[in-house]
C-alpha cells in the first residue's frame, strides 16, 4: 500500500455515498438523532400515523352518517369519535404536520445552514410531541372523550364523565413542541442564513414559515394557560369558568379562540409556503409580487391574532363588538387573497409542467379559495346567524384545513421527496392519487355546503330523512378521499427501494436545498454556500451553480 | 485502502494477538507479549496517519463551540436571541392568566378587596426585597463570568440560589398559612367572610387566582434554581470566560424575567 493509494481512494470514493440515512444505523441513531433531517423524519412518521387515526374516526362518522338513524354508533360514541377526530387532527396532525415534518428537513438547507439554532431542543420537541401524543392515544384507549375539541366549558369541567383531564392535558403538552419548533425557526432564520442570503433573497417559503413561527410562539402560550385553567377548574371543582359558582363561560372561549383561531394560521401559511416553491419550481419563474406575498405572511399572522371573536357571534358578545370583529374578519382575508392573486399571476403565460406537486397547487388554490370566499360569509355577521353550528360551517374548515392544508403537505411531501428520500416517486401513481384526492375532497364536502345551508346542524349523530341524498354523496366521497390518501403509502414506499434516483436537482429548480445532494450529507453542504442571487432568480442561480461546480 | 477499512484490519490482527496470547503460557508472557504487539501495531498506525493531510490543529476549535455554528459570536447570539423568544412566550403564557385575573377582578371588585387583605403585605415586600436582591447578585454573577473571575461567578451565582430558595422558604411558609385558614380553594376552602358571607365565593375565585398566579411563578423559581446548580457546577469547572459567558447571560435573562413577573404579581395580589 502506497500513500498516494491511499490518497486516491479517499478522495474518489466517499463523498457522493455518503449522506444522513447512511450516516449511522440503528434505532438509538435515529432516537437521539439531533440531525433535523432526521427529526424530521421522525415527525414525519408520527404524524402520518395519527393523521391515518384521526382519518378513521371520520370515516366511521361518515359511515353512521350514510343513514338518518343512529343506528351504527350509538350516539355517546358518535360524541367521542368526532372530538377525537377533531383532537387528533388538529393538535396532532395539522399543527406539526408541514412545520415540524417537512420544515424542519427544508428550513435549514433553504437556509444554507448545518442544521437549526438547537438542535437539542428540536429533539425535545419531538419528545414532548410524543409525550402529548401517548395521552391522546391512552384517551383513545380508554374511552376517549366527548367535549368536542373546543373543550367548552362548563360541560367540559363539570359534566363530562370522560377523560377530559387527559386529554387536555395532552394537548397542553403538545403545545410546548410546537412552541419550542417556533422559537428554533425563528432563531435559525435570524442568525443562521448563508453569507449573502439577506432577508429578501430567502425563498417565500421561509417567509411564510417565520410568520408561522411568531404564531406558535405567541398564540400557543395562550392555549396552555387556558388548559391549565381549566384543568384546574376540573381537579379542584373551583368556578374559574363556571357561571354557578361565578365564573365565566364565555371567556374561556375569549381564551380559547385567541389560540385556536390563529392557529388556523399555523396550518394554513405552512402550506402556503409550500406552494410558493412549488409554483416557482413548475412554472420556473420569479414569483409575481414577491415582497407582496413575504409582508401578507406577516400581515396574515398579525391580523390572525385580531379576529378571535367572529366564533362567538352567538355567544353572547355584544352586537357592536362583533361588528369590530366582523369587520376585521373581513380585513384579514386580503392578504390570503393577494397571495392568491400573486400565485395564479405567476402561472399567467408561464410553460407550466404538471409534475405531480403541480396537480396539488392547482387542487389548493380552487379549494383554497372556495373555503376563504365561505369564510366570509361566515365573518359577516348576518350570515353567520343563520349557518352557524351547521354543516356550512364544517365545510368550510374542512375545505381550508383539508383542502388547503392537506393538499399543500401533499404537495410539499412529493415536491421533496427526491431530496429527502434520493429517489423520484411514480409519476403515473402520484398523478392518480392527487385525482383521486380532489375528486374525492369536493364529493365528500361539496354536499356539506349545501345541507348545512338548508339547516342541518353539527354534531349529531342522527338527521332528518331530507337530508339523506346529500349525505350519502358525501359519505361515497370520503371513500374515494381514503383511497386517495393510502394509494401514496405503497407507492411512496415503494419509491424507496425501486424509485428512479433522484439527482441532486430532480426539478431543475431554484434554491439552495436543491445544491446539495440527494438525499443531502449529513452537515448539508460540503462547502458553505455563498448566495449571489435572488429567490427564483433562473439564469442567476444556474450561472452560480455552473461556476462553483467549475471551480 | 480507506481509513475505515484500515480500522477493521486492525482489529481482526488485535484477534489474531488475543489468539496468540490465548496458546502462549498465560500469566508471565501475557502481558510482556501484549506490550510488544501495542508497539507494532501503534508504529503501524503512526504510520498511516502520518500520510493524512495535515489538518490545522493550530486553530483549535472552542471545547463549547457547537458544531453547525461558524463561530462563537454567532452561537451566542443564536442562544440570547433564543431566550427573548422564549421570554416572549411567557409574556403570553401570564398575560393569558392575568387577563382572566382582570376580568374577574373588574365582575368581583369588593371580593378581590377583601381576598387581598388575607394577604400579610409585610411578608410579601420583605419576599419582593430578597427576590431583586438576587437579581442584583445574578447580574453580577453575569458580570464576573465575563470577566473570567472564576470564584466571583460561583459565589454570585450561590448567593442567587440562597436568595431564591429563601424566597420560596418564605411563599411555603404562606401556603401553609393559607391551607391552614382553610384558603385552599376546592373541596377544602373552608373560609367564610365574616364582614360579609356574600363575597365568600368571590374570596375563592381570587384565591384560586392567588395560587394559580403565585404557583405558576414558584414553579418558575424551581425550574430556575435547577438551571442556577447547573450553572455554579460549570462555572466551578472553569467554563466560562471573556469569550464563552453566554449561558450564563442567558440564565440571567430569565431569572431577571421571572423577578420581573414578581414584581407584577405582588401589587396586583397583595397591594390593590
Ligand atoms: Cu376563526
Amino acid at each position: 500500500m502506497t500513500p498516494s493509494t491511499l490518497h486516491d481512494v479517499r478522495f474518489i470514493e466517499p463523498e457522493k455515498t455518503r449522506n444522513y440515512l447512511n450516516e449511522d444505523y440503528g434505532v438509538f441513531s435515529w432516537l437521539l438523532t439531533k440531525d433535523h433531517k432526521r427529526i424530521g423524519i421522525l415527525y414525519l412518521l408520527s404524524v402520518t400515523l395519527l393523521f391515518f387515526v384521526g382519518g378513521f374516526f371520520a370515516f366511521m362518522l361518515r359511515l353512521e352518517l350514510l343513514t338518518p338513524e343512529g343506528d351504527l354508533l350509538t350516539s355517546d360514541t358518535y360524541n367521542k369519535f368526532f372530538t377525537l377526530h377533531g383532537i387528533v387532527m388538529i393538535f396532532f396532525f395539522l399543527i406539526p404536520a408541514i412545520p415540524a415534518a417537512l420544515g424542519n428537513f427544508i428550513l435549514p438547507l433553504m437556509l444554507g445552514a448545518k442544521d437549526l439554532a438547537f438542535p437539542k431542543i428540536n429533539l425535545l420537541s419531538w419528545y414532548i410531541y410524543m409525550t402529548g401524543a401517548i395521552f391522546g392515544i391512552y384517551v383513545i384507549v380508554t374511552g376517549g372523550v366527548d367535549t368536542g375539541w373546543t373543550f367548552y366549558t362548563p360541560f367540559s369541567t363539570q359534566y363530562s364523565n370522560t377523560h377530559v383531564f387527559a386529554t387536555t392535558l395532552g394537548a397542553f403538552i403538545t403545545g410546548f413542541s410546537s412552541i419550542l419548533t417556533g422559537l428554533n425557526f425563528i432563531v435559525t432564520i435570524h442568525r443562521m442564513r448563508a453569507p449573502g442570503l439577506t432577508w429578501f433573497r430567502l425563498p417565500l417559503f421561509v417567509w411564510s414559515m417565520y410568520a408561522t413561527s411568531l404564531v406558535m410562539l405567541l398564540a400557543t402560550p395562550v392555549l396552555a394557560i387556558t388548559l391549565f385553567l381549566l384543568m384546574l377548574e376540573r381537579t379542584l371543582g373551583v368556578g374559574i369558568f363556571d357561571p354557578a359558582l361565578g365564573g365565566d363561560p364565555v371567556l374561556y372561549q375569549h381564551l380559547f379562540w385567541f389560540y385556536s383561531h390563529p392557529a388556523v394560521y399555523i396550518m394554513i401559511l405552512p402550506a402556503m409556503a409550500v406552494i410558493s416553491e412549488c409554483v416557482a419550481a413548475f412554472t420556473r419563474k420569479k414569483i409575481f409580487g414577491y415582497k407582496f406575498v413575504a409582508f401578507a405572511s406577516l400581515a396574515i399572522a398579525f391580523l390572525g391574532f385580531l379576529v378571535w371573536a367572529h366564533h362567538m357571534f352567538v355567544a353572547g358578545i355584544s352586537v357592536y363588538s362583533a361588528m369590530i370583529f366582523s369587520f376585521l374578519t373581513m380585513l384579514v382575508a386580503v392578504p390570503s387573497a393577494i397571495k392568491v392573486f400573486n400565485w395564479t399571476a405567476t402561472m399567467y403565460r408561464a410553460s407550466v409542467s404538471w409534475q405531480t406537486p403541480m396537480l396539488y397547487v392547482m387542487g389548493f388554490i380552487g379549494l383554497f379559495t372556495i373555503g376563504g370566499v365561505t369564510g366570509l360569509f361566515l365573518g359577516a355577521m348576518g350570515v353567520d346567524v343563520h349557518v352557524h353550528d351547521s354543516y356550512f360551517v364544517v365545510a368550510h374548515f374542512h375545505y381550508i384545513m383539508v383542502g388547503g392544508t392537506v393538499m399543500g403537505y401533499l404537495a410539499g411531501i412529493h415536491y421533496w421527496w427526491p431530496k429527502i428520500t434520493g429517489r423520484m416517486y411514480p409519476e403515473w401513481w402520484a398523478r392518480l392519487s392527487a385525482l383521486l384526492i380532489f375528486v374525492g375532497f369536493n364529493l365528500t364536502f361539496f354536499p356539506q355546503f349545501l345541507v348545512g345551508y338548508v339547516g342541518m346542524p353539527r354534531r349529531y349523530h342522527a338527521y332528518a330523512p331530507e337530508f339523506q341524498v346529500l349525505n350519502v354523496l358525501s359519505t361515497a366521497g370520503a371513500t374515494v378521499l381514503a383511497a386517495g390518501y393510502i394509494l401514496p403509502m405503497f407507492y411512496l414506499f415503494w419509491s424507496l427501494w425501486y424509485g428512479r434516483k433522484a439527482g441532486s436537482n430532480p426539478w431543475g429548480a431554484v434554491g439552495l436545498e436543491w445544491a446539495t445532494s440527494s438525499p443531502p450529507p449529513k452537515e448539508n453542504f460540503h462547502v458553505t454556500p455563498v448566495v449571489t442571487w435572488d429567490a427564483y432568480d433562473y439564469p442567476a442561480f444556474l450561472k452560480a451553480m455552473r461556476e462553483t461546480q467549475n471551480v | 485502502m480507506s481509513e475505515r477499512q484500515g480500522v477493521e484490519m486492525q482489529n481482526a490482527e488485535c484477534k489474531m494477538q488475543k489468539e496468540i496470547l490465548h496458546s502462549a503460557s498465560p500469566d508471565v508472557a501475557g502481558p510482556f507479549l501484549h506490550f510488544a504487539f501495542c508497539i507494532c501495531f501503534s508504529a503501524a498506525g503512526a504510520e498511516m496517519t502520518a500520510i493524512e493531510p495535515t489538518h490545522e490543529d493550530h486553530h483549535a476549535p472552542h471545547p463549547f463551540l457547537q458544531h453547525h455554528f461558524e463561530d462563537l459570536g454567532q452561537q451566542h447570539e443564536a442562544s440570547t436571541l433564543g431566550m427573548w423568544m422564549f421570554l416572549a412566550t411567557e409574556i403570553l403564557f401570564f398575560g393569558g392568566v392575568l387577563c382572566a385575573y382582570f376580568v374577574y377582578r373588574g365582575m368581583y371588585h369588593d371580593a378581590w378587596k377583601a381576598g387581598s387583605h388575607h394577604q400579610n403585605w409585610m411578608i410579601g415586600t420583605g419576599n419582593t426585597a430578597v427576590l431583586i436582591g438576587s437579581s442584583l447578585t445574578m447580574a453580577l454573577a453575569v458580570w464576573a463570568a465575563q470577566l473570567g473571575r472564576r470564584k466571583l461567578t460561583v459565589i454570585m451565582l450561590t448567593l442567587t440560589l440562597i436568595l431564591g430558595s429563601v424566597f420560596l422558604g418564605v411563599k411555603m411558609y404562606e401556603y401553609s398559612e393559607h391551607i391552614h385558614e382553610g384558603l385552599f380553594p376546592g373541596k377544602h376552602f373552608t373560609f367564610v367572610e365574616h364582614n360579609n358571607p356574600a363575597l365568600t365565593p368571590g374570596v375563592q375565585l381570587y384565591m384560586t387566582f392567588y395560587f394559580a398566579l403565585t404557583g405558576l411563578h414558584a414553579l418558575h423559581m424551581v425550574i430556575g434554581a435547577g438551571l442556577l446548580i447547573w450553572m455554579i457546577w460549570r462555572a466551578w469547572a472553569g467554563h466560562f470566560g471573556p469569550e464563552y459567558y453566554g449561558p450564563v447571560e442567558v440564565m440571567g435573562l430569565y431569572w431577571h424575567f421571572v423577578d420581573i413577573v414578581w414584581i407584577f404579581l405582588f401589587p396586583l395580589l397583595y397591594l390593590v
